[in-house]
């Protein structure tokens, strides 16, 4: 009957956490209007499908190409006559799908090499922290594309290019932090009840860098999606799913800039710029909230 | 008459929760070159009551109401700008983690120069030759002005802290836990300096600690805060040898003493009241042994039970007492 | 108390060292050839019986905490002997050294910072038994944390599962890392500091609650603390370290109130009595304890001694009993 008790518990435990998480977080206007944005931006990636119907994006000869916005066409036509705003809307999905998963593969990678080197230290931190100076310093874009064109560009290849090249920055800052955490009384009181170094790093170290994490994956996942719109844009995206990277990719080749066709070229621009920024006050308000150096004192 | 005269001092802090009364209607009384010890635990006031003399509080704290008068002038009314020149000058206050504020790529002698340079007229020469005269009189080789802070130790720090507060010869100096950092040895050595230089300069002291062994060696009068108020005051011997108030009995009986009893722990049952939603009627009733129905009722008034000792406590009051027990 | 003397010994530490190599800043290290050392603990031993609190007192710098951790393993002794029940623990590995873990344990002073922030009190008080494998059932793990939680002194444990450390009060807090202690039945705990955090008026129910344990179970105790009347209130007998080294050893009243060493006797004439004549002058020792790094020849105490002699300064005096189970290192005892 306690046991139950206490499993039963653990759910109220976490609405209490959540609640107070919340308590403080609404105070953030500018993590507000990202998490605004960004309910938006996921609801449009979840919805998107249903609400554009494929006729618009294929090419039927029919309606104009390259025609400036009119109503049924709100953000005009491409030089194929495919509705930009339908385009818009279908590729928000590509483009949160590459940020949320490359930035979970680069938060797993940095975490985990992050913490180990901070808590075993010596040799182990030595060879892992020049590891990760290697992707620190060698330069970003040429390897990516590099990669990009070695794997061949689909969807799952960009998430993992972009995964595995952009984890080095956090594995810096967990370390870091791994360090301050493991002088903690409270990790020497767990080497007193005979722990190891894997159940110290689990129950001890993980959840005490975790607001970090949380607050890095965030900021990581807008630098992932601009670098998807770059190899997009440069054309190594995935040719057979429309992104905004490779809206702007077509728009930028076809002409755009040219033909004066604003309308193909802002859109998508806007909308990575409205995403990342999103991501970004998130990412910081999040920072604010579990660091509470950070926070304006409102005693 | 007194240097130092608090009537009534009130201060409240604006919380996330409510309003919290960080200490209420304190009135203390010192007199030149005495030193009055404020002790108290944790949260109970002591150091707001303190800092609320000059003002130099939070930003979300105020000072409701009361009166401070310092030789002989009301400073509760004074503008900030007043209160800037007051502070230093005529009330200086000594912190507990001082020491760790000094600048660590400046050497200290050059940061006391500054300090003296800023709040008086006095040139670069003066101000040098009077950083060394203070070194030497808390006790530090002169030459040593030119080292960094690094190259002191705590306790010496804590001296330096001790000489700039003392620069101005002000009327009253405040140490707030100036003291608790320190190892015991060079606590008892910095207690004897504070108590030299007060003797030396006859400067008016206040000494808030949580210790009251400190208070017992090295100050005159006691006043003896809890949960926001003062709940006893008196010359120190009449404190230690003949407490009034029940906590005062309680905390004088939790102090190990070598002279008493091996094994001899007295406690304080429960823990100080939660400042938000204190108790109704006197604060420390949970806790008292001694406790009457009525002190759950009614706050109890500071009584006079001899010359200058005074305990807030039903206990003393006798037409409490007495209306208690007809009805 | 007398009692005490008689029974056999829970640890017996001999010649404990505790050596580190010394942070260097580049000057010193590009200058000078010879490594610098810290001895932070430069051979000391005594014992501890079964069911006595033995008492490590000095001021900070003076290896107190270095050794107290060295006895539980949690630094490691770079020489000497530390035999737990007539076993040397410097052997322990893997499953032996888990172990003496869950024999010996420790109280932290600070219980703010030797709690996790992010564990409840009843993963808190659960974790040791988790690690241990003991109890797989939570049934089992429930009944012993509520009963751990309770022989610490707090009330309702089962009300208080789901509380983080932030909701306690400061003497809840020490029970709750004393029950996390508790929990794994220990027979020995190092106890540094545990009461110089508190307030006064809650620090006597922990020490009640510390010295009951003992009464209740023979639990032994290395009680280490900078405050000398504390020691004595607590303590069977106390050891007086000094850079380092044992100074003085000896039964609580003896050291308290017919100190053998200069050092312990400024020591305990600074002690604060409230109730001090006024005009009495304390015995003040001049500056203050040296840096471990350089340990002045001959007896380490000298400087600062006021009754130093010639030989002092060049002489280290040995560490010998001088009355019945009474230590001291002076020449002029």
């Amino acid at each position: 009957m306690l046991s139950l008790a206490v499993n039963k518990d653990a759910l109220v435990l976490f609405k209490k956490n959540l609640a107070s998480f919340w308590e403080i977080y609404r105070r953030n206007t500018m993590g507000l209007i990202g998490l605004f944005f960004l309910i938006f931006f996921g609801l449009l990636a979840f919805l998107g499908p249903h609400l554009v119907s494929v006729t618009t994006l294929v090419v039927d000869g029919v309606t104009q190409t390259l025609h400036p916005p009119t109503p049924g066409y709100w953000l005009g036509t491409d030089n194929l006559g495919k509705d930009i705003l339908a385009g818009l809307i279908i590729g928000t999905r590509v483009s949160l799908l590459v940020g949320v998963a490359a930035a979970t593969i680069s938060m797993t990678i940095g975490t985990i090499i992050g913490i180990v080197s901070g808590y075993y230290g010596k040799t182990v931190d030595a060879l892992l922290m020049r590891f990760t100076d290697v992707f620190l310093v060698i330069p970003w874009l040429p390897l990516v594309l590099a990669m990009a064109a070695l794997l061949g560009p689909s969807l799952g290849n960009i998430v993992f290019v972009i995964g595995i090249t952009s984890w080095a920055g956090t594995a810096r800052i967990i370390r870091s932090q791994t360090l301050s955490v493991k002088e903690r009384p409270y990790v020497e009181r767990a080497r007193a009840i005979g722990a190891g170094g894997t159940h110290i790093m689990l129950r001890h170290i993980l959840p005490n860098v975790f607001p970090l994490i949380y607050a890095n994956t965030v900021l990581v996942a807008a630098i992932a999606i601009l670098s998807e719109t770059t190899l997009s844009f440069l054309g190594m995206g995935d040719p057979t799913r429309i992104s905004w990277g490779m809206m702007l990719h077509y728009a930028y080749e076809m002409g755009a800039v040219i033909n004066m066709a604003w309308w193909w070229l802002l859109p998508p621009g806007i909308f990575v710029v409205l995403v990342v920024l999103s991501f970004t006050f998130v990412g910081y308000a999040l920072d604010e909230v579990f660091n509470p150096k950070l926070r304006r004192r409102d005693l | 008459m007194s240097l130092l005269e608090v009537t009534g001092l009130t201060t409240c802090y604006q919380l996330k929760g409510g309003t919290v009364h960080a200490c209420r209607n304190i009135s203390l009384r010192l007199k030149k070159g005495e030193a009055l010890g404020l002790v108290g635990e944790s949260a109970s006031g002591k150091t707001t009551a303190a800092l609320s003399l000059v003002k130099l509080l939070p930003d979300n704290a105020r000072v409701v109401s009361g009166s401070v008068w310092l030789d002989g002038r009301d400073i509760s009314g004074a503008t900030e700008d007043e209160l800037r020149r007051i502070r230093w000058k005529e009330i200086s206050i000594i912190f507990q983690g001082a020491m760790n504020a000094l600048n660590p790529v400046r050497p200290v002698g050059d940061q006391i120069v500054e300090a003296i340079r800023i709040h008086g007229k006095v040139s670069e020469k003066e101000a040098r030759e009077q950083t060394r005269s203070l070194f030497e009189s808390v006790e530090i080789d002169a030459g040593r002005v030119k080292e960094y802070p690094h190259e002191f130790s705590g306790g010496m720090r804590q001296r330096v802290m001790i000489a700039m507060a003392v620069a101005c010869n002000p009327k009253v100096v405040i140490g707030d836990e100036p003291t608790t950092a320190l190892d015991v040895m060079v606590q008892a050595q910095v207690l004897q300096l504070l108590e030299d230089l007060r003797r030396k300069r006859e400067m008016g002291m206040i000494l808030i600690t949580h210790d009251l062994s400190v208070v017992g060696e090295t100050c005159d009068q006691v006043a003896v805060m809890y949960a926001g108020r003062i709940v006893e005051t008196g010359p120190t011997e009449t404190i230690f040898l003949k407490p009034a108030h029940p906590y005062t009995m309680a905390l004088i009986a939790a102090f190990p003493n070598i002279e008493g009893e091996r094994n001899r722990f007295g406690s304080i049952a429960g823990s100080p009241p939660n400042l938000l939603c204190l108790p109704p009627g006197c604060s420390f009733h949970e806790r008292c042994a001694q406790a009457l129905p009525y002190c759950r009722e009614q706050e109890p008034e500071v009584l006079e039970l001899s010359d200058a000792h005074n305990c807030a406590c039903h206990l003393y009051n006798k037409q409490v007492n007495q209306q208690w027990k007809v009805s | 108390m007398e009692s005490i003397v008689a029974r056999p010994d829970l640890l017996e530490v001999k010649d404990l060292q505790v050596h580190f190599a010394a942070r260097l800043n580049l000057l010193n290290a590009l200058f000078t050839k010879q490594e610098a050392v810290v001895r932070a603990v430069d051979g000391i031993g005594f014992q501890i019986r079964r069911g006595e609190i033995l008492c490590l007192a000095g001021e900070s710098g003076s290896g107190k905490t270095t050794a107290g951790k060295a006895l539980l393993r949690l630094v490691e002794p770079t020489g000497g002997e530390i035999l737990f029940n007539g076993e040397d623990i410097r052997v322990f590995k893997g499953r032996r050294l888990k172990q003496f873990r869950q024999e010996a344990q420790i109280i932290f002073q600070d219980p703010y910072e030797s709690l996790n922030p992010r564990q409840t009190v009843f993963s808190t008080v659960a974790e040791p038994l988790e690690v241990n494998g003991i109890c797989a059932c939570l049934k089992e793990k429930e009944e012993r944390v509520t009963e751990a939680l309770e022989d610490a002194g707090l009330n309702n444990p089962r009300e208080l599962f789901l509380r983080y450390p932030h909701e306690l009060s400061g003497g809840q807090r020490q029970r709750l890392a004393i029950a996390g202690s508790l929990v794994l039945k220990p027979r020995f705990i190092m106890a540094d500091e545990p009461v110089s955090m508190l307030d006064l008026s809650i620090r006597a129910g922990i020490l009640k609650l510390m010295v009951g344990l003992r009464d209740a179970r023979g639990i032994s105790y290395l009680f280490i603390t900078h405050d000398l009347s504390l020691a004595w209130m607590v303590s069977d007998r106390i050891a007086v370290m000094y850079l380092g080294k044992i100074v003085e050893l000896g039964s609580a009243d003896q050291v308290i109130k017919d100190p053998l060493h200069p050092y312990t006797r400024a020591l305990v004439s600074v002690i604060p009595a409230p109730r001090r004549k006024s005009g009495e002058k304390r015995a003040l020792l001049q500056g203050e304890t040296p840096d471990p790094v350089n340990i002045p020849p001959g007896c380490r105490f000298h400087p600062r001694c006021p009754q130093a002699g010639s030989r002092c300064r060049e002489e280290t005096p040995t560490y010998t009993e001088v009355q019945a189970g009474r230590f001291a290192a002076c020449f002029y005892v």
